[in-house]
């Protein structure tokens, strides 16, 4: 049904219509002669407020809005795997066939594509019976992803036929019997992506997302259904790792939401994933990414549905039975948009203009992440994992997307503009930083190493010992200070320069595998527990400095496997005994 | 402005609320509308619809309204904002809006560009990774620029900001190719000799005859600063785009065209955020800002430089922060350092070239360049951490690696960072200081550069072999 208005007021992205009758809020409309996207975010009797996904200069009073009589939704279906869409998910690379290099206004394309075949192997056959969520069948979508095709949510019934075969995503695959009568069955659903797709049962989180960034994966892990966020200052490293972390997560699917970021760096994914190489299956890494792109410079309402676009179609790959990883960047500039359109609809501002019900809509971001079981017969489970960047104003962590966000996310990762400053990267505050998931992590990392949670603890104990030290040294000089002290000033310059500084751009330690993470920080944990005693024996801390294991242990990372690590471990033990010789002191 | 002699022509202003009109009674009135508005006494500005419904317009002014009264006659033109391009505006002078300032006619064209722009589709840029070498160290060496890229500088009043963008239009080539830029200068709201040294500096270079000049002086109408930049990308836009030139442009100061942006918001009654710009400042610095770039399959690129300077030195301040969120890196002058006598003024700590990956290494600087540019980072880190000690600690009270630091740190100050305005450094050479500053340091200090390049560029390796 589609109701027809036309445009009382246009005052930037904000347009008045009234309508002949009342439309519903939340709807899609085409507006004005140009048929630019909107969609209605307030209503008072037959006039709505819509917010246009495009530019409105041009547009006049008096022009016609036509309203579709559905919400925003996503197509989903094979062909959005391995693209570049916008935050309305029009393929950016159709835009530019269609309309040039530079995004032109009133092209409406439909996401999927509707001409391509795909080859579809179905999983049922006449006779079964099917709930929602069920698999009907299978596309091979790229070399990496199968694409499972799932019941819509909403049906059930006996499947009456289905085929195998080359279809597009409108033809007809099959027939379903239910109790309202046949109804044919198709590659593509939609869903409106401001709603959360059902599911079955939430799980509780079992194990970690490793990413290959040690920082991440032993100090600070985010579990696989869980939620992190990483706020920090420009230039402090947040778009680095996040690629950092789409390029090595053990997810299935990777979802890169670009919301209101640069153009340029947006670029240099579609330009760079395709020649990256999965560590795990050996395939090129987009041929299991989408990028949800809707860079600083296009309207702020398309800014604005883009995450929500972005988490629908992680949350469809989730229904499939795969762990999807989706990474929001920044979730300040998707508030940002919410601010501006609240402030266009002279809605009253709490905090720094941005609206009241702030808080509220960030949680309803986060909580769709999530480990569970999807709908459908059987216990198939899929996880969402959310990462959101949020870039606070001047760096201050007490501003409100911060602050709120913090409230419904288990992981922390406070970047730090002073690291980043001396190129220490990934520029995580070990001391601000926090995981709720240590448990979680804890289970899985014992199967590498029983005492893993002590050693961890102890190497986070040392860390936050030396700032304190640090506090001191400042004042009196590092010379001053007894040598024990000094000690765990230099395991804490070890444990950075050999452990947490990570290099995206080195070719071995871009990722550093789990088994190699426990084995070099034993090591440097194992460094001091031999040192330590020889320090209180009198031994000067100078000597421990100029032993050349010292430097050998902060190189480690940069060799490929653990060899490396065993035979340093031997040289460790002998260049100890011997300055313990030296100065006849007893070793541990 | 061109714009075509027609429209309705309305006298129904009811009132003038600092840069802004509103007229009662309009009929078919678009959004973003041009509007040209006329006084009793023949004064004549342009404006701009910000907010229109069916029977009442609100106007921005692109000029001064004092001195108006509601008799004002305003031309609802029926276009938005436009510009005539061709090759012929290379070598011209126009003011703020647009108006000739060299003596010249209006330029003619029947190729009309919106001063808005498009939005580059994400899917169709290309990554910019041609290195420019700027001849300088402090830029070269540790934040080098390439082409396609908006990097801008962080100043203060009275730093050497002005030069210091001057000597990079006359140096930046890509090694290897005898390309030169062609510049488009836009200044809002800087002083009369501010504008005038880039002139004299252009002139000297020959660089006038290959650049576009559109300036709006200090006592020039504010609002019209609200346009400027955005004439100056849409013509660098045409010259990269369509007659394929490299182009570099100068956007001065930032921090002007904020103000503008934020006085229209104030009048316009729009509630606030920090320090009372609007919250749409972000947004509205990236349709400035994002216009840089390079595109697939065409040959030119603009590479974007803006200058603003800091209130009160303050990085925190919603213009420099909001400007560092969309721009790919910043270069920070510091007083400071102005005052020992170092030029250009730029702490690199804070500094930073976010493109700098893709423009570096074997194929276009030196393999060892990242490796480099990462060990001089932490070790003048290290090293103003020494220096911060000694204030509290006397340096009888460092330990003899923090006295190393703190030479390092002054030494690389002085030869690294320290060059003339005229000196043109080569890559190579910015690199080879780097190392003879490195090599002040104990070897197994140099932690971040890898072994077998240490084996090939130290001097004292190099001086063995």
């Amino acid at each position: 049904m589609s109701l027809a208005g036309t445009i009382e007021r246009i005052n930037g992205s904000l347009v008045v219509a009234k309508f002949e009758a009342e439309p519903k809020i939340g709807d899609l409309v085409e507006v004005g002669n140009m048929k630019l996207m909107g969609e209605i975010v307030r209503l008072s009797e037959e006039t709505a407020y819509i917010q246009c996904y495009e530019i409105t200069s041009g547009l006049k009073p008096g022009e016609p809005v036509l309203d579709t009589g559905r919400p925003l939704i996503a197509e989903l279906g094979p062909g959005i795997m391995g693209t570049i869409v916008d935050g309305i998910e029009r393929s950016e690379i159709e835009l530019w066939k269609l309309t040039g290099p530079f995004v032109t206004r009133g092209t409406n394309i439909a996401p999927l594509d509707r001409k391509k075949q795909w080859t579809f192997e179905p999983k049922v056959k006449p006779g079964d019976r099917v709930i929602g969520g069920d698999i009907l069948g299978t596309v091979q979508e790229t070399a990496s992803f199968q694409h499972r095709v799932l019941v819509p949510p909403d049906l059930k019934g006996t499947i009456e036929s289905m085929e195998a075969g080359d279809f597009t995503v409108e033809d007809v695959i099959g027939q379903l019997r239910t109790p309202e009568g046949s109804v044919e069955l198709r590659m593509m659903q939609t869903w409106p992506v401001r709603r959360p797709r059902p599911i079955k049962e939430r799980l509780p989180l079992e194990m970690p997302l490793m990413t290959g960034q040690r920082v991440i994966d032993t100090f600070f892990p985010v579990a696989k259904g869980g939620a992190a966020a990483i706020p920090g200052g420009f230039g402090t490293g947040k778009t680095v790792m996040l690629q950092q972390v789409s390029k090595w997560a053990d997810a299935d699917i990777i979802i890169l939401i670009g919301c209101g970021e640069r153009g340029n760096e947006m670029a240099d994914v579609v330009a760079h994933f395709p020649e990256i190489t999965d560590p795990r299956s050996g395939r090129r890494l987009i041929e299991r990414t989408v990028i949800v792109a809707n860079v600083s410079n296009m309207p702020v309402s398309a800014r604005e549905a883009s995450i929500y676009m972005g988490v629908t179609l992680g949350e469809y790959y989730r229904d499939m039975g795969y762990d999807v990883a989706v990474m929001a960047d920044s979730t300040s500039r998707w508030a940002e948009a919410l601010r501006d359109i609240s402030g266009r609809l002279e809605e009253i501002p709490a905090e720094s203009g941005y609206p009241a019900y702030l808080a509220d809509r960030i949680a309803e971001i986060y909580e769709r992440a999530g480990r569970v079981v999807t709908l459908g017969s059987g216990q198939r489970v899929g996880s969402v994992t959310l990462l959101g960047a949020v870039s606070p104003p001047g760096g201050d962590f007490s501003e409100p997307v911060t602050t709120h966000t913090l409230r419904f996310i288990g992981t922390f990762w406070a970047l730090d503009s002073e690291l980043a400053y001396r190129r220490h990267f990934p520029a995580i505050n070990w001391l601000r930083s926090f995981t709720r998931y240590l448990a979680v992590a804890s289970r899985w990392w014992s199967q590498y190493e029983r005492d893993w949670e002590q050693i961890r603890a102890k190497a986070l104990e040392l860390l936050e010992e030396a700032s304190e030290i640090e506090e001191t040294a400042r004042i009196i000089g590092e010379k001053a200070l007894p040598d024990e002290q000094r000690l765990v000033l230099l395991l804490a310059e070890m444990l950075r320069e050999g452990f947490l500084v990570q290099s995206a751009f080195h070719e071995v330690d871009t990722y550093c595998e789990a088994e190699k993470q426990v084995a070099l920080l034993k090591i440097l944990i194992d460094f001091y527990d031999m040192v330590e005693p020889l320090i209180h024996q009198g031994v000067p801390i100078e000597k421990v400095r100029d032993l050349g294991v010292v430097t050998e242990l902060m190189r480690l990372k940069e060799r490929k496997g653990v060899e490396p690590i065993e035979a340093a471990h031997a040289e460790m033990r002998r260049q100890i005994d011997q300055l313990a010789e030296e100065y006849e002191v007893a070793v541990r | 402005m061109t714009v075509e002699e027609s429209g309705l022509i309305y006298k129904t202003t009811t009132e003038i609320r600092g840069p802004i009109l509103f007229v009662e009674g309009s009929r078919d009135v678009a959004f973003d509308e041009v509007v040209r508005i006329t006084t009793p006494s023949g004064y004549e500005v342009t404006g701009s619809v910000l907010d229109v419904s069916r029977d009442w317009a609100m106007v921005q002014v692109f000029g001064e309204t004092s001195g108006m009264d509601l008799n004002v006659s305003v031309r609802f033109t029926g276009e938005t904002l436009k510009i005539p391009v061709s090759d012929e505006l290379i070598g011209r002078v126009f003011s703020g809006s647009f108006e000739p300032l060299d003596g010249m006619p209006r330029p003619l064209s029947t190729d009309l560009r919106d001063i808005n722009g498009g939005t580059i589709n994400p899917a169709a840029r290309a990554v910019p990774s041609e290195f420019i070498q700027t001849g300088m160290s402090a830029i070269d060496g540790m934040n080098s620029l390439v082409r396609g890229q908006k990097l801008p500088i962080f100043s203060e009043s009275g730093l050497p900001h002005n030069q210091l963008a001057a000597q990079i239009a006359r140096q930046a080539t890509i090694p290897g190719k005898e390309e030169e830029f062609a510049i488009v200068f836009a200044a809002m709201g800087i002083k009369h000799e501010e504008a005038d040294f880039f002139r004299e500096e252009f002139e000297k270079t020959g660089a006038l005859s290959k650049s576009v000049m559109i300036l709006n002086l200090a006592d020039d109408p504010p609002i019209e600063r609200l346009v400027t930049p955005r004439i100056a990308q849409t013509i660098a836009e045409y010259l990269a785009f369509d007659l394929d030139m490299h182009v570099l442009v100068i956007l001065t100061d930032m921090t002007n065209y904020a103000e503008a942006l934020r006085s229209i918001s104030i009048a316009r009654e729009e509630i606030p955020t920090r320090k009372g710009y609007p919250g749409y400042l972000y947004s509205d610095l990236a349709t400035i800002y994002e216009r840089a770039g390079r595109i697939t399959g065409k040959k030119g690129s603009v590479t974007l430089m803006p200058i603003l300077t800091m209130p009160a030195g303050d990085i925190t301040h919603p213009v420099p922060d909001l400007t560092g969120y969309i721009t790919e890196g910043q270069l920070i002058l510091q007083r400071e350092l102005f005052l020992r006598g170092i030029y250009p003024p730029m702490n690199v700590l804070p500094s930073l070239s976010r493109l700098m990956k893709d423009g570096i290494g074997a194929e276009t600087t030196r393999k060892d360049h990242a490796d480099v540019s990462n060990q001089l980072y932490m070790a003048y880190a290290e090293g103003t951490r020494a220096r911060g000690l000694v204030r509290i600690v006397g340096v009888v009270g460092l330990s003899e690696r923090e006295r190393t630091w703190l030479r390092f740190a002054d030494e690389f100050e002085q030869r690294f960072v320290n060059q003339g305005p005229y000196e043109n450094r080569t890559i190579e050479q910015t690199l080879d200081i780097a190392w003879d500053l490195l090599a002040m340091l104990p070897e197994e200090d140099l932690i971040r550069i890898r072994e077998e390049y240490i084996e090939e560029f130290h001097p004292a390796h190099k001086r063995e072999g």
